[in-house]
């Protein structure tokens, strides 16, 4: 089998280039496809029967929930990459998933408060889901802190890529264990969501929004690992040279 | 006793963004001492640490008989004994159970044989006391028992001689003697360069670039 | 060349000899744990059906946070004085030695707060009849913590004032533990089966004892170069 291409995906400067020229195929897609998304679901989709206009929100809360777990786990998959092949660019891009990961979480937990004002007249109660966000919040949290307080580049690497698998393992534990710890301590005064009669109007416009913010992901992380990049090869001779021209 | 051989090839090493050995190769065999010098910041330790494998070189290789040492690391660090910078020692032992735990773990090691060892490197005097209440001289001594009690062929030894006094020094260089006579090899990084022949001495000198 | 066996019972011997020879160290989360639980009667109420609504927390809370100030010195001294180094190169399985590691911490942290456990809920009027499932869940609950611990004690050797990092590593990671754990407790209390939750936490047991060494011993690796 050709390995080559594995090795020059691992080169920082073929990395930061492609990173370069992808980037506009991801963030023309991502503008058009939100922007439609919220259209449909702002103003297409028919207000929820039970919660009104409300429900609305969910076309930004559903999707940065699950590109808060999607960018742990890509961020988790990526340090492992980098702990085994000994691949920096593994790890630059592990790096860059981790702040990403961590905004897409507060915005998963703020746009779930906000829905929470309406359905449960306060912004926070422990409902699972917001529960299990906070703890990944604290892990996204834990993972930065952790690369923050070593000194040396390397070792930071190696060290935040333990915590992340470690964490990776965990998050499943966290979920179930969190439901678990819900449905015994159910409070009655808690209103459930309704079994959500989600209708086509309805569902088309989430679905877009899934698409368009998974794209929105992909598109940050291209960005934000060719400035990690550029950082970490601040002393070779093609960063001299992108930075020239 | 068969012969053996340690190599270096090329070693590149970062110690966060410092390129610290630049291309560095060496090779010592059965009944050699290698001598590692350089001022501070130099990279000796981590020369030295590279070649017992706890520090990964960026590129390059270290083989032991003519195999990578990480390919069976705990074959290789079997055959090796490691001292560093500090003294493995913990105050609240004596030097006879400090020794008792720390060869224990290595190999199966009896009292005559920690005796014999301590008496080797004129501890015997202090040897039930706990090791805090040493001078860090004699905890020095202590912690050269334990490279002798590992009876490993391959020493490594970062600045052996640091805290000793000139009989001290004398010392090391005939344990590191007698070692490579009895067909080891020793690979030491010094500030003073220990009393060895010169005839069985390799010298690798590093510089800061 | 030493058995696994011995090298790990070595390792074990050696830190319970020194855990004796300066014993104080032990006390200190032992202590906390004691104060903690002092704490929260004279902050909320000395009424004992309040405090035995919250018992189970207040233990949970308490012997997790006490675990931690342990698990801080899980690792510091070995690091200091060159002792991880040694294991690291004595030709065992660095994992193994790990384990066993953990094993003497349990020994000395876990344990010791599992026994004092029934004392600190006797003052929250908790019945007796509870004693034994709490000691039983503390006691595996720390376990699969001193696992987890010696996880992130590892990845924070060497770092100057680790202490609430090494909190904000592990506590959230934990959370499951004090989930089940507190459950456990509250099912002891109420009298009702404490099988489920124990299910739970020997399921989270068995998973850190498969899979936490492995990381301790990349972690410390890490930690060494």
């Amino acid at each position: 089998m050709d390995w080559t291409w594995f090795h020059r995906f691992g080169s920082p400067p073929h990395l930061y280039r492609i990173a370069g020229r992808l980037m506009p195929w991801f963030a023309w897609p991502t503008a058009i496809l939100i922007a439609l998304g919220l259209y449909g679901g702002l103003v297409l989709a028919p207000p929820d029967y039970q919660q009104g206009d409300g429900f609305r929100i969910i076309y930004v809360h559903a999707p940065s929930a699950w590109l808060s777990l999607m960018a742990y786990t890509t961020m988790a998959l990526a340090a492992g990459a980098g702990l085994i092949w000994r691949m920096k660019v593994a790890h630059a891009l592990a790096a860059s998933c981790a702040p990403i990961g961590a905004w897409f979480t507060v915005a998963a937990l703020g746009t779930g408060m906000l829905w929470g004002k309406p359905m449960w007249g306060t912004y926070w109660v422990w409902d699972p889901r917001l529960t299990s966000e906070l703890v990944l919040l604290f892990l996204y949290l834990g993972y930065m802190g952790l690369r923050a307080a070593i000194e040396d580049p390397q070792r930071a690497d190696r060290a935040s890529a333990v915590l992340a698998i470690v964490g990776l393992v965990n998050v499943p534990i966290v979920h179930y264990s969190v439901e678990w710890w819900n449905s015994i301590h159910q409070a009655p005064s808690v209103m459930k969501f309704g079994k959500p009669t989600i209708s086509w109007p309805m569902l088309t416009p989430l679905l877009i929004m899934f698409v368009g913010f998974t794209l929105l992901f992909a598109a940050l992380v291209l960005v934000r690992v060719r400035g990690e990049i550029l950082r970490r090869e601040r002393q070779s001779r093609w960063v001299a040279e992108v930075v020239a021209s | 006793m068969s012969a053996h051989r340690l190599t270096g090839d090329t070693l590149h090493v970062f110690r966060g963004e410092r390129h610290v050995l630049r291309g560095l190769s060496f090779a010592a065999e059965s009944g050699q001492y290698l001598e590692v010098s350089g001022a501070n910041g130099a990279g000796k330790t981590s020369l030295l640490r590279t070649i017992v494998g706890l520090v990964q070189a960026e590129s390059g290789s270290v083989e032991w008989n003519g195999r990578n040492i990480h390919a069976d690391s705990r074959a290789y660090h079997a055959q090796l004994a490691w001292l560093g910078h500090d003294s493995p020692l913990k105050g609240d032992l004596s030097a006879i159970e400090n020794l008792h735990y720390g060869t224990g773990i290595r190999r199966p090691v009896d009292a005559a044989a920690i005796d014999l060892a301590l008496e080797e490197v004129d501890a015997s005097r202090f040897a039930d006391r706990p090791v805090r209440t040493l001078s860090a001289g004699q905890r020095r001594r202590v912690a050269l028992a334990g490279v002798l009690l590992a009876a490993a062929p391959l020493w490594v030894l970062d600045e052996p001689a640091t805290h000793l006094d000139a009989a001290g020094h004398a010392l090391v260089g005939h344990l590191v003697e007698r070692r490579i006579e009895t067909g080891g090899i020793v690979i030491a990084a010094v500030h003073a360069p220990l009393p060895v022949q010169e005839a069985h001495t390799r010298r690798l000198g590093l510089s800061t670039k | 060349m030493t058995g696994a066996w011995s090298a790990a019972r070595l390792v074990v011997e050696r830190d319970l000899r020194l855990a004796f020879r300066n014993r104080a160290q032990l006390l200190h989360p032992l202590l906390f744990f004691a104060i903690v639980t002092t704490l929260f009667p004279l902050a909320l109420s000395p009424e004992a059906s309040r405090l035995r609504d919250v018992a189970p927390g207040v233990l949970w809370v308490a012997a997790l946070l006490s675990s931690l100030l342990a698990i801080e010195f899980l690792f510091r001294d070995d690091a200091q004085d060159g002792t991880l180094e040694q294991y690291a190169l004595s030709g065992q399985s660095l994992t193994w030695l790990l384990f066993a590691k953990t094993v003497s911490h349990w020994l000395l942290a876990g344990l010791p707060l599992a026994l004092m456990s029934p004392v600190a809920a006797y003052g929250l009027g908790v019945p007796t009849s509870a004693v034994p499932g709490i000691v039983a869940s503390v006691a595996l609950g720390t376990v699969a913590l001193s696992l987890l611990g010696a996880v992130t004690a590892g990845l924070t050797i060497g770092i100057r004032r680790g202490g609430a990092l090494l909190s904000l590593l592990t506590l959230p990671l934990a959370v499951p533990l004090l989930i089940f754990g507190a459950q456990a407790t509250a099912r002891a209390i109420a009298g009702s089966g404490i099988a489920g939750p124990m299910y739970f936490l020997a399921a989270f047991t068995v998973l850190g004892i498969t899979l936490a060494p492995l990381a301790a011993a990349a972690a410390v690796r890490i930690s060494l170069e």
